[in-house]
Order: structure tokens, then C-alpha cells, then sequence
């Protein structure tokens, strides 16, 4: 019993962390319909910022818990010039070419982000310090440290709060007139560029929190980090209904508990026949089924065409 | 109009002048051979890449300072790096590349998921292959003549490291953890071999990618059978990581792993989970070899603190420039047959190869983590 709920809970912190970065896409996916293939890049530059921040400001004699906060707001800070510089330099020149334009010029990003990083921090493993106590409490039987219930906890406060940034400001009205027809929010008074770039920043931000958060987590940061998360999260978007905040949040906590649940259980459940090794497998095999019986994911809408 | 006729004047003049820049290297009576090196420069191992690249690029450099003689002519060796991002896919393209730049011979692969398909190729060519680091058996069982390896291979660490599992570590219920990499898998497989042999169970085998960070669900699955030692075959960055998740499932096991894991890479990013972790390396401790001390020093001064292989690279680029000079001829086909009947004094061992181009009589030695630092427990094998 206690090991089910310890997967149950690596599950959810898995899933959080999914969740996080799923967000960052389905906000872009939902007011441009593009998918921006660099924001698991952008996890991994807030990342190393984060880290460099921290690591210069413990050396000058900082404490850790005035550093923290602080290096989270740089990172959100770069974070967000990098979203916009994104935008402004990859996508929007591109608004009005074929579909297939943007997507290419994303995956050219995000390999121009990788390398850049490569050159900057180098090619090794950058150790996070530890700054929160990897003491684990005991819940039950099962084990839960103090970085994994932060994390679990701020994937659900920044979808609340990004819900209600789109749902009772004025910028998240805009928002949604600009994903429902850009020219008809023109036309209405909204500044459509500046809504795309806001959006840009604000999935950046969360970006570099998500970044500082799995570093913490996991103790590392490195240029290839962001590759095989952004994957990830990508598929926990679809899985949810991409451009939908919660079907994202679910996909990701969806995603997570698959996962874990079927790296744990695979092999007792063939006898032996199928191992861990099908945990990816796995994974995907859902993310098919319910594409095939709900095309547009989870909580997806079926929106009728975009132009 | 203009423009593209001068870009074509430009290229032209590029194109003559590396040209002409081989062709006075011939004028002045000097030859010029190439030597490949393919290592993963990108990606989750790259800093084991770059330092694979760096203990090669020393030996070459030292061979130049040296003015080695072919032949009667002086001999100017030159470094030609591939990035094989440690995928078996990518490691046949860039050994292709180097068959078309006609090298001389090969170093590398890094890893043993790309030196195993990429030694058809070399073989295909007749271009001598030396990995310093491919340890999984199989490299060597595919009937090529050209692969060879200065490392002992996984049957010998895989069995040093069973064997200290159950004998010393008295490990009962053993877990194993393996990344699915032909090194990994290999390696584990053998590993499983020598403990079974021991007299020891084995309760768990689980398994991850060498890309993964989380192994949370895994390590739980294994919690689940109460072992007293997990194994991981595997590399270090997935090692790092690995240790500190152990330690906050409060899994209270020994944790060994095979060469992947002995980096200060590892140390570093278990942080204090990495205490007490235990590893092996094929050889004897750098230390205590003649010349070994005196190799670290000058590359560390050169460098970077060494990661892991740079020191058998620099013994497989000797290993080749001294069967070069024992046929006299950087022809492939001439010191091919001086490679596989050399006796070379390395500073990681004494180099002999058998008949399947493995090294004769590879040592195996065992470390474990002591405040903070590798630290060598005891070596076995034939050793010297």
C-alpha cells in the first residue's frame, strides 16, 4: 500500500512539473495556434540563470533565503526578455506565411537556444545547491520532501492564477479576442502585438519558474535539459486539449501518474513479460487512445477551423 | 551580378588556399595523417565527449612536438573530431564522414551503442578502430579485424563487480537498474551473471533511458522487493541524480555502479547522497602507474580536472602512432598487423591486444566514495 501511494505521489510531483511547462505551450498554442517547439528551451536557459544568479550571490555572501526569491525574479526577468525577443525575432515576421513556416523556425530556436547555452555554461553538469533540505517526511509509509510539495503546490496556485489573469482581467479579455479572431480584436481597439508578446512573457516567466523548480528537484541544470521536458510537456498539452489551461494542468498530472504508475506496475501486471523499460511505451499508448476517441484531448474544444 | 562572382571568387580562393596550405606541408617534406576521434561533443555526455576529445588532441599534439618519422619523412598528425551525440544512428554517419576524409585510423567510439555499429563501417574500409572506452563484450565479437579496445571488457568488470557485490558487501537480494544501452544492458547482464554464480538473488531488474532524470517510479518499484545493494549500469549524469532520489525514498541500500559512474561528474551531482557509492574502473589506478601522475598534472594544467577516459584515449592514439612506427607506414593495411602484435608500455596499462583485439589481461579496479572523493578499495584481475 505504501508503495502504491509513494507512486501515486512521484506521480504528482512528475506530473506538476509536466503541468508547469504544458502551461507555457498551451497558452501560445491557444492565442496563435502555434506551437512553440523552444519554450522547453526557455525552461532550461531560466534554469541556468537561476543558478548562475545563485551560485554569484552565495558567493558574495547573500543569504540563501533572501538569494532564492531573488534569483527566481532575474531568471523570470531574463526569462521573459527571451520570450519576447522570441516572438519579435522567430515568429512575427512569420504571422502570415504557411503554418509550417513558424514551426520550423521554432525547432531552429530551439537548437540556436541549446547551442548558445552549450557555449555559455559549458558542456558539464551544473550541480543546483542545496539550499532546501532533501529530508524526507513520512506520510503513511510513503516519502515526500520539502522541494516536492513546493512544487505540487505552485503548479496549482499558477494555474488558478493564470486562469484568473484570462478570465477576469482586461489583458486576459484581450487574450481571448485575439485567439478567437486576431482581425476582429484589431479592429475592437485590442493591440494584438502587444497581446502576443505579453503572452510570450507570461508562459517565459512561468518557464523560468519551472526551470528553477526542476533544477532544485532533481539537483541539476544542463544546456540539454530542456529537450526531452519540453517533449514531455508537449504531449501532456495535447493529451489535455492543447490551448486549454486546466486540460494542460490535467494532461500533466495525467501524464506524471501513467508514468509512474506504469514503470511501477508493468512488471507485476505481465508477470515479468514487460518491464519498466515499457514506461514510455506506455505513456503513449493513452496519449493514442484518447486521441482517437477525442481528437482535440481531454478538455479540448472542438473549435471549428481556424483560418 | 557582381556580388555572387566575387562570393565564387572568395570560396575558390578558400578551397586553393586549404589546399595549398596541405601541399606546402608536402613541399617542406613534411606528411600529413589524419587521425579520426568521435566522442559525443553534444548532449547529456558531452562533457565525458570533450574530455575524451582533449586526451586525444594531447596526444597528438605531443606525437607533433615529438617529429615522429614514416617512412623517412616527417610525420605531421592531424585531428579530425566528430560529434556522434552517443546515438548509434548518428555514430555510422560521422564514421562514414571520416572514411571520406581519409583518415588513417580511428579513436573512438566513446561510447559502446556507437562503436558497435560503427566498427562495420571502419572494418568495410580497413581502417584500424581503438575505442578507449566501448566495454560492452559484443564490440569485439563481430569478426572485424580493424576494432580493438584499450579497456578490459564487461565480462571482466562485470564480474570484478558481482563478485565484490556478494563477497565483500555481503549483497543477498540484489536490484539491478539499467539505462537499455548496449554498454548499460551489457554491462548488467554480466553483472547479474557473477552474482548468480556468487550465490546471491537477484529480486529486482528495472530499467531507464540514458536521457531520464527522474527515477522515482523505478527506484520505488525496487523499494517494493527490499534489496540490500542496487546496482545501475549506467552513465554518471543519470547516476547523480539517481543517489540523491535514493536517498529521499529513504531506500536503504549499497549503490554501485560500473565505470559510467566513477566521475567527479557524479559526486558532484549526488552531492552527500554520493557517500559511501561504489564503482569500478577498468585498470589500475592512475597513480600508480609510471607516467600516470605526471599525465594528470600536465592535464590538468592543460585542461580540466580529467572526467573519465582522457587518459586512455591519450594510451589508444600512442598504442597507434607507436604500431605506425613499428611498420613504418601510416598505410592502414601495413600497421594494422603492428597494432594487433604490439607490446606498448600506456600509462593506463600495458598494452597487448588478443586475437579479437580486447585488451590481454585487463585489471579491474574498485572505488568508492569517501568524504567527498573517489578513493581506490582494491584491484583485481592479472593486472601488470
Amino acid at each position: 500500500m505504501e508503495i502504491f501511494l509513494q507512486q501515486i505521489i512521484n506521480g504528482l510531483v512528475q506530473g506538476s512539473v509536466y503541468a508547469l511547462v504544458a502551461l507555457g505551450y498551451t497558452m501560445v498554442y491557444g492565442i496563435l495556434g502555434l506551437i512553440n517547439f523552444a519554450h522547453g528551451e526557455v525552461v532550461m536557459v531560466g534554469a541556468m540563470l537561476a543558478l548562475s544568479a545563485l551560485t554569484a550571490m552565495i558567493g558574495w555572501g547573500v543569504s540563501p533565503l533572501l538569494a532564492l526569491p531573488l534569483s527566481l525574479l532575474l531568471a523570470m526577468a531574463g526569462c521573459m526578455l527571451l520570450g519576447y525577443s522570441i516572438e519579435r525575432i522567430a515568429y512575427r515576421p512569420l504571422r502570415h506565411a504557411p503554418r509550417l513556416a513558424p514551426l520550423i523556425t521554432a525547432i531552429g530556436v530551439s537548437i540556436v537556444l541549446q547551442n548558445l547555452a552549450m557555449m555559455i555554461w559549458g558542456r558539464e553538469y551544473h550541480a543546483f545547491p542545496q539550499l532546501i533540505a532533501n529530508q524526507p517526511h513520512h506520510i503513511a509509509g510513503a516519502m515526500i520532501n520539502d522541494i516536492q510539495i513546493i512544487i505540487i503546490i505552485m503548479a496549482l496556485v499558477i494555474m488558478l492564477a493564470l486562469m484568473a489573469i484570462v478570465h477576469r482581467t482586461r489583458l486576459g479579455r484581450a487574450m481571448r479576442a485575439v485567439a478567437e479572431n486576431q482581425h476582429a480584436a484589431q479592429l475592437m481597439g485590442v493591440d494584438v502585438n502587444r497581446v502576443i508578446s505579453v503572452t510570450f512573457m507570461l508562459g517565459s516567466a512561468l518557464a523560468a519558474i519551472a526551470g528553477l523548480m526542476i533544477s532544485a528537484n532533481y539537483g541539476l541544470a544542463h544546456y540539454y535539459m530542456g529537450f526531452l521536458l519540453g517533449l514531455k510537456a508537449f504531449t501532456a498539452a495535447v493529451l489535455g486539449g492543447i490551448g486549454n489551461l486546466r486540460g494542460a494542468m490535467l494532461g500533466g498530472v495525467l501524464l506524471g501518474l501513467i508514468e509512474s504508475l506504469g514503470a511501477g506496475y508493468i512488471g507485476d501486471l505481465t508477470g515479468g513479460f514487460m518491464g519498466s523499460q515499457y514506461q514510455d511505451v506506455f505513456a503513449f499508448f493513452v496519449l493514442i487512445a484518447v486521441l482517437v476517441f477525442r481528437p482535440s484531448g481531454l478538455l479540448g474544444e472542438r473549435l471549428a477551423e481556424r483560418a | 551580378m557582381r556580388l555572387p562572382t566575387l562570393f565564387c571568387l572568395t570560396a575558390l580562393t578558400l578551397v586553393a588556399c586549404g589546399k595549398s596550405a596541405n601541399d606546402q606541408v608536402a613541399a617542406t617534406g613534411e606528411m600529413v595523417v589524419r587521425i579520426g576521434a568521435v566522442a559525443p561533443l553534444t548532449g547529456p555526455q558531452a562533457h565525458l565527449g570533450k574530455d575524451n576529445e582533449n586526451g586525444t588532441r594531447m596526444a597528438i599534439d605531443d606525437a607533433n612536438a615529438k617529429g615522429i618519422m614514416l617512412g623517412g619523412r616527417r610525420v605531421h598528425f592531424e585531428l579530425i573530431s566528430e560529434d556522434d551525440q552517443a546515438d548509434p544512428k548518428t555514430a555510422t554517419i560521422v564514421a562514414q564522414k571520416l572514411m571520406d576524409n581519409k583518415v588513417a585510423g580511428v579513436i573512438g567510439h566513446l561510447n559502446s551503442g556507437t562503436s558497435i555499429p560503427a566498427a562495420k563501417i571502419y572494418s568495410d574500409n580497413g581502417i584500424p578502430q581503438i575505442s578507449p572506452s566501448a566495454t560492452a563484450v559484443s564490440y569485439t565479437q563481430q569478426g572485424f579485424k580493424t576494432a580493438f579496445r584499450v579497456m578490459a571488457n564487461d565480462a571482466q568488470q562485470g564480474r570484478a563487480l558481482g563478485e565484490y557485490a556478494v563477497k565483500n558487501l555481503q549483497g543477498m537480494k540484489i536490484a539491478i537498474i539499467d539505462d537499455r544501452t548496449a554498454y548499460g544492458q551489457g554491462l548488467a547482464d554480466e553483472f547479474v551473471k557473477a552474482v548468480r554464480a556468487a550465490g546471491a538473488e537477484i529480486v529486482a531488474h528495472e530499467y531507464t533511458s540514458d536521457r531520464s532524470v527522474d527515477f522515482t517510479a523505478v527506484l520505488t518499484a525496487v523499494k517494493g522487493k527490499q534489496p540490500d545493494l542496487l546496482f545501475y549500469g549506467g552513465m554518471d549524469a543519470q547516476a547523480g541524480p539517481m543517489a540523491r532520489q535514493i536517498k529521499s525514498l529513504a531506500l536503504n541500500v549499497k549503490f554501485m555502479m560500473g565505470d559510467g559512474g566513477y566521475t567527479p561528474e557524479f559526486i558532484k551531482l549526488a552531492g552527500e547522497a554520493a557517500e559511501g557509492a561504489y564503482a569500478s574502473l577498468p585498470g589500475v589506478p592512475l597513480d600508480k602507474m609510471p607516467g600516470g601522475q605526471a599525465f594528470s598534472d600536465r592535464f590538468v594544467a592543460k585542461y580540466q580536472p580529467i572526467q573519465l577516459y582522457a587518459p586512455y584515449c591519450y594510451d589508444a592514439v600512442n598504442v597507434m602512432i607507436a604500431a605506425m612506427q613499428k611498420a613504418d607506414s601510416a598505410e592502414p593495411a601495413k600497421y594494422m598487423t603492428a597494432l594487433a602484435g604490439i607490446s606498448h608500455p600506456g600509462i593506463t596499462a600495458n598494452i597487448q591486444f588478443d586475437a579479437k583485439g580486447d585488451l590481454k589481461g585487463g585489471a579491474v579496479t574498485l572505488y568508492q566514495v569517501h568524504q567527498g572523493k573517489w578513493q581506490a578499495l582494491e584491484t583485481v584481475g592479472a593486472g601488470q
